[in-house]
C-alpha cells in the first residue's frame, strides 16, 4: 500500500521557509533555462516568418546575406523575366530587384549607434511581402527620396517617426509613413525607392531579386535555370530557408550559452533539494519507523520521499515557467551577428518549451531526492522507533 | 579556542549536508566566474585596442566602403604617422562551419602599425615580399594544422571568388588579450584581382587604419579627417580604436545586459542554498542554543556562533570555486574559440567572487542568527525540534 500523496504534500507545507528557499532555487534554474529556450525560439519564429513560403530569393553566388549580395542590372531583369514567376496585378512579374544597404542610427535607450537595414524596393516588393502593411502616414511616392520606417525602427531609434527625416548620402530622405510587419525582421527595416537610394549610396547593382512563383512546385526548375546560367553567378533559395538560415549563428550561441549555464546551475539546485531533503528524512526518523511499524513497504517509504521532492521540483518549475512566461510581454532587440544588423524579437513561449522545462524541474526534484529517499527507505524499524 | 572547536564541529555536525552546501555554493560560483569571464571575453577587442591607431570608416556604416583614393588626403593631415587601407574580407574556408576573422590590410607599415603582432624578422620579410601571402595568428594555425609554406584558399562572400593564398608567417600575440585567430593578407592583392573581375568595385575599402604619433590628440586629429570628406560623396567617420571596438559591443548590448542579469540571478541561488542550510541548522539545533543562553552565553555570542559557521562553509565553497574556474575556463575557450578567441579569467573576476562569497556567508546567517539571538529561553526548550 502506498502512503497518501497528501502526507508529502504536508510535509513541504509544514516547513514553509525551507520548502520556499529550496523550491526558489530550482525556481531561479528553471527561469533561467525556459528565457534561454524562449530568446532562441522568438530568433527563429521572428526570422521564418519573415519570409514567406511562395517566394524565392536570389543573391550572388557565394554570399551569406543580401548584404553581401551584389546582382548587376542586366544579370537582375533576366531573372526576373523568368517564366517561372507569376503575373502580378499590374500584369508585370511579380518580382522586385531590391538593394540592401546598412546605415547607423542612434537607439534611442541608450544613444548608442547600431545598424539598420535600409532596403530599397520596387512597387513589387510590397505585393511579395503580404506582412507588411501601413500603420500611419502614407506609403513613400515612387521617384522621390521618401522613405517609410518599420514599427521597431520608428520605436527604438532616435529621430525616426514621421515628419522627421534621415540625413545620409549628401541628402534628407522624409519619413512619411510607419509600417508593421508583424513579428518580422521587416519591421527592424527602413524601406524607401531603389532607383533613389542606389545612387545616393554609390550603387550600380542591386543585393537581390525577390519573386513570387506562379505555383510553390516550380521552385526546383526555377533554381536549376537561374543557378546553371554562368552569366547570372547567382544562388536561390526559398524565402523562408534562408532567412531561417540567417539565425542559425545566434541561435546556436543562444542555445549553447544558456544550455551549459542551466546545467551549471541544475547542480546547484540538485543540491539545494538534496541537502532539503536529507534534513528532512533526518528530522523525521522517528516517524519513519512508525510508517514502517504500520505496515507501510520500504517501497512505499521511498515513492514517499521521492513524491516529496518530485513536488518541490514541481513548484520550483511552475513557479520559474510562471516567471519566464511574464518575458513574452517583452521585446528584445540586439544585432543579428550574421546579417550585423539590428534586429528586434520578442521573448517566445512555445508548448514544448513549457514541456522541456518543467520535464527538467521534475528531473531536478527526483536526482536531488532521490538518494535521501532510498535513506530514508533503508531504516531499520527498531532503531528508527528508538529514536523517538 | 573551545569555540572555535565548537563552531567548527557544528559547522560539520551533518558532514554530508555541509559537504552538499560547500559544493553547492562553489558550483554557483564558479557558474558566476564564468559569466563574468564571458563578459570580459566580449569586451577583449575593446581592451587590446591601442590608444596610437585610429579607424576611419564610411560615415553611413561600416558596410559602405571608401575610395581609396582618401588615402593621400589623410596622410597630410597633421599628427597622422601611418595611414593603411584595410577591410573585413568574410572569406570562408571550406564551409561556414570553419568560421574565423579575416581582413585584407596594406603591408607596407604593417608590423609597425601593430606592434603587438610578433613575427619574426625572416617570416616578416617573406611576407611582405610575397603578395600573394598571407600572416596569421598562432590558435588559427593551431586549429586547422597550417604551417608555413601551406596554401589556403578563401571563398568569398563579399568578393566573388576562389583566392588562394601562401602562409609566409604566423604571429604571437604580445599580451594576453591580443587575438591569434585573425588571418589578414594584402590589399595589393585583392584589388589586383577585383580591378580584372569586376572593375567597378575596385578602388575601394572598408576602413583605413590610422597610426598616431601623439594619442592625446586623437580627437583632433579625428575631426580634421573627418572635416577634409565633410559634403563629399563619402563622408567619413573617423574614431579611435577603442571607440570603435565598442561600437561592436554595444550593438550586442542586449545580450550583455542579459548575461549580468543571469549572473545575478546565480548569486542569488547560492543564497538561497546557503541560507537554508544555516535555517535549518539553527532551527534543528534551537534547544542547545537555549541551553547555551542558560549557560550565560548572550545573544551577540550566539550569532556570532551563527556566523562564523556559516562564513566557514561559504569561503570554503568560494575556495573551491578560485581553485576550479581557471582550468574550466581552458576548457571552456577551446569550445567556444570560434566566439570567443580571448578567454581567460581576470583578477577581477577571482576579487568579485571572493567579495560575493564573503557577503554570502554574512547574508546567510543573517536571519537565522536573529532569530536564535531573539528567541526566549523557556519558547526553545518548549520546542521540539
Amino acid at each position: 500500500m502506498a502512503v497518501p500523496l497528501s502526507y508529502s504534500w504536508r510535509n513541504l507545507v509544514t516547513r514553509r521557509l525551507t520548502t520556499t528557499l529550496t523550491a526558489g532555487g530550482m525556481a531561479l534554474v528553471v527561469f533561467v533555462f525556459t528565457a534561454t529556450l524562449m530568446l532562441a525560439e522568438g530568433l527563429r519564429q521572428t526570422l521564418v516568418s519573415t519570409g514567406s513560403p511562395g517566394n524565392v530569393i536570389v543573391l550572388r553566388k557565394g554570399s551569406e546575406t543580401e548584404v553581401q549580395s551584389g546582382l548587376e542590372r542586366v544579370q537582375a531583369s533576366a531573372m526576373t523575366a523568368r517564366a517561372e514567376i507569376a503575373p502580378g496585378g499590374d500584369g508585370r512579374p511579380l518580382a522586385a530587384r531590391e538593394s540592401v544597404v546598412l546605415i547607423g542610427l542612434t537607439k534611442k535607450s541608450t544613444g548608442k549607434t547600431s545598424n539598420v537595414v535600409i532596403r530599397g524596393v520596387e512597387p513589387a516588393s510590397l505585393a511579395l511581402r503580404g506582412q507588411v502593411r501601413l500603420v500611419s502616414g502614407r506609403a513613400p511616392q515612387p521617384g522621390t527620396p521618401e522613405i517609410m520606417v518599420g514599427k521597431a525602427v520608428a520605436k527604438g531609434f532616435a529621430g525616426a517617426e514621421i515628419g522627421q527625416s534621415l540625413r545620409f548620402g549628401k541628402r534628407e530622405w522624409p519619413i512619411v509613413g510607419v509600417f508593421d510587419a508583424g513579428s518580422t525582421g521587416f519591421s527592424s527595416e527602413i524601406w524607401g525607392d531603389a532607383d533613389q537610394l542606389m545612387p545616393a549610396f554609390g550603387r550600380n547593382a542591386y543585393s537581390i531579386v525577390v519573386a513570387g512563383l506562379r505555383e510553390p512546385g516550380l521552385f526546383d526548375a526555377f533554381k536549376e535555370a537561374v543557378e546553371a546560367d554562368p552569366r547570372l553567378q547567382a544562388e536561390v533559395w526559398r524565402e523562408t530557408r534562408y532567412y531561417e538560415k540567417q539565425s542559425d549563428m545566434m541561435r546556436k550561441f543562444l542555445t549553447v550559452l544558456g544550455v551549459s549555464l542551466t546545467l551549471i546551475f541544475s547542480l546547484g539546485a540538485m543540491i539545494g533539494a538534496m541537502i532539503t531533503m536529507y534534513a528532512s528524512v533526518a528530522g523525521r526518523v522517528a516517524e519513519i519507523g512508525t510508517l514502517r511499524a504500520l505496515g507501510f513497504t520500504r517501497g512505499a517509504v521511498l515513492l514517499a520521499f521521492l513524491a516529496e521532492s518530485t513536488l518541490l521540483g514541481l513548484i520550483g518549475g511552475l513557479a520559474g515557467v510562471g516567471l519566464a512566461a511574464g518575458l513574452s510581454f517583452l521585446t528584445f532587440s540586439t544585432t543579428n551577428f550574421q546579417t550585423f544588423s539590428e534586429l528586434a524579437f520578442r521573448f517566445t513561449l512555445a508548448p514544448w518549451i513549457v514541456a522541456l522545462s518543467l520535464a527538467f524541474s521534475l528531473f531536478m526534484g527526483v536526482v536531488g531526492g532521490f538518494l535521501p529517499a532510498l535513506r530514508a527507505s533503508r531504516l531499520g524499524i527498531v532503531e528508527a522507533l528508538r529514536e523517538a | 579556542m573551545l569555540l572555535l572547536r565548537l563552531i567548527l564541529l557544528n559547522a560539520f555536525r551533518h558532514r554530508l549536508r555541509a559537504v552538499l552546501t560547500i559544493v553547492g555554493v562553489a558550483v554557483a560560483l564558479t557558474a558566476f566566474g564564468l559569466l563574468r569571464t564571458v563578459l570580459d571575453a566580449w569586451h577583449a577587442g575593446v581592451e587590446a585596442s591601442s590608444a596610437n591607431r585610429l579607424v576611419t570608416r564610411n560615415a553611413v556604416s561600416l558596410t559602405q566602403p571608401l575610395p581609396f583614393a582618401y588615402k593621400g588626403r589623410i596622410r597630410q593631415v597633421t599628427g597622422v604617422d601611418i595611414v593603411a587601407a584595410g577591410g573585413w574580407f568574410g572569406g570562408v574556408y571550406l564551409d561556414e562551419k570553419n568560421f574565423f576573422p579575416n581582413f585584407v590590410v596594406e603591408t607596407d607599415d604593417f608590423f609597425r602599425l601593430y606592434p603587438e603582432l610578433i613575427v619574426s624578422p625572416e617570416e616578416q620579410k617573406a611576407f611582405l615580399t610575397d603578395r600573394k601571402s598571407a600572416v596569421i595568428g598562432r590558435k588559427l594555425a593551431d586549429r586547422f594544422h597550417w604551417r608555413i609554406g601551406d596554401t589556403v584558399t578563401l571563398r568569398g562572400t563579399i568578393y566573388p571568388g576562389q583566392w588562394p593564398m601562401t602562409i609566409r608567417a604566423i604571429y604571437k600575440g604580445a599580451r594576453p588579450d591580443t587575438d591569434e585567430t585573425v588571418l589578414y593578407f594584402h590589399y595589393g592583392y585583392l584589388d589586383e584581382t577585383m580591378k580584372k573581375r569586376s572593375p567597378r568595385r575596385a578602388g575601394q575599402v572598408g576602413f583605413f587604419m590610422i597610426g598616431i604619433r601623439d594619442a592625446t590628440r586623437a580627437a583632433e586629429i579625428s575631426k580634421d579627417i573627418d572635416a577634409l570628406f565633410r559634403n563629399s560623396q563619402a563622408e567619413t567617420l573617423t574614431e579611435t580604436e577603442r571607440a570603435f571596438q565598442l561600437g561592436f559591443v554595444a550593438m550586442s548590448e542586449a545580450i550583455l545586459l542579459a548575461i549580468t542579469a543571469v549572473s545575478y540571478v546565480v548569486i542569488a541561488i547560492i543564497l538561497a542554498i546557503a541560507a537554508n542550510t544555516m535555517a535549518m541548522s539553527a532551527r534543528e539545533r534551537l534547544g542547545e542554543f537555549a541551553v547555551l543562553k542558560t549557560l550565560g552565553f548572550g545573544a551577540p555570542a550566539l550569532a556570532g556562533m551563527l556566523l562564523a559557521e556559516s562564513m566557514l562553509l561559504a569561503l570554503a565553497g568560494t575556495a573551491l570555486a578560485i581553485a576550479v574556474l581557471p582550468p574550466l575556463a581552458k576548457g571552456f575557450a577551446v569550445g567556444l574559440a570560434q566566439y570567443f578567441p580571448i578567454f581567460f579569467v581576470s583578477p577581477t573576476t577571482i576579487i568579485l567572487q571572493a567579495a560575493f562569497g564573503l557577503a554570502v556567508g554574512v547574508l546567510a546567517a543573517a536571519v537565522p542568527a536573529w532569530r536564535v539571538s531573539a528567541v526566549r529561553i523557556a519558547d526553545a526548550f518548549r520546542r521540539i525540534g
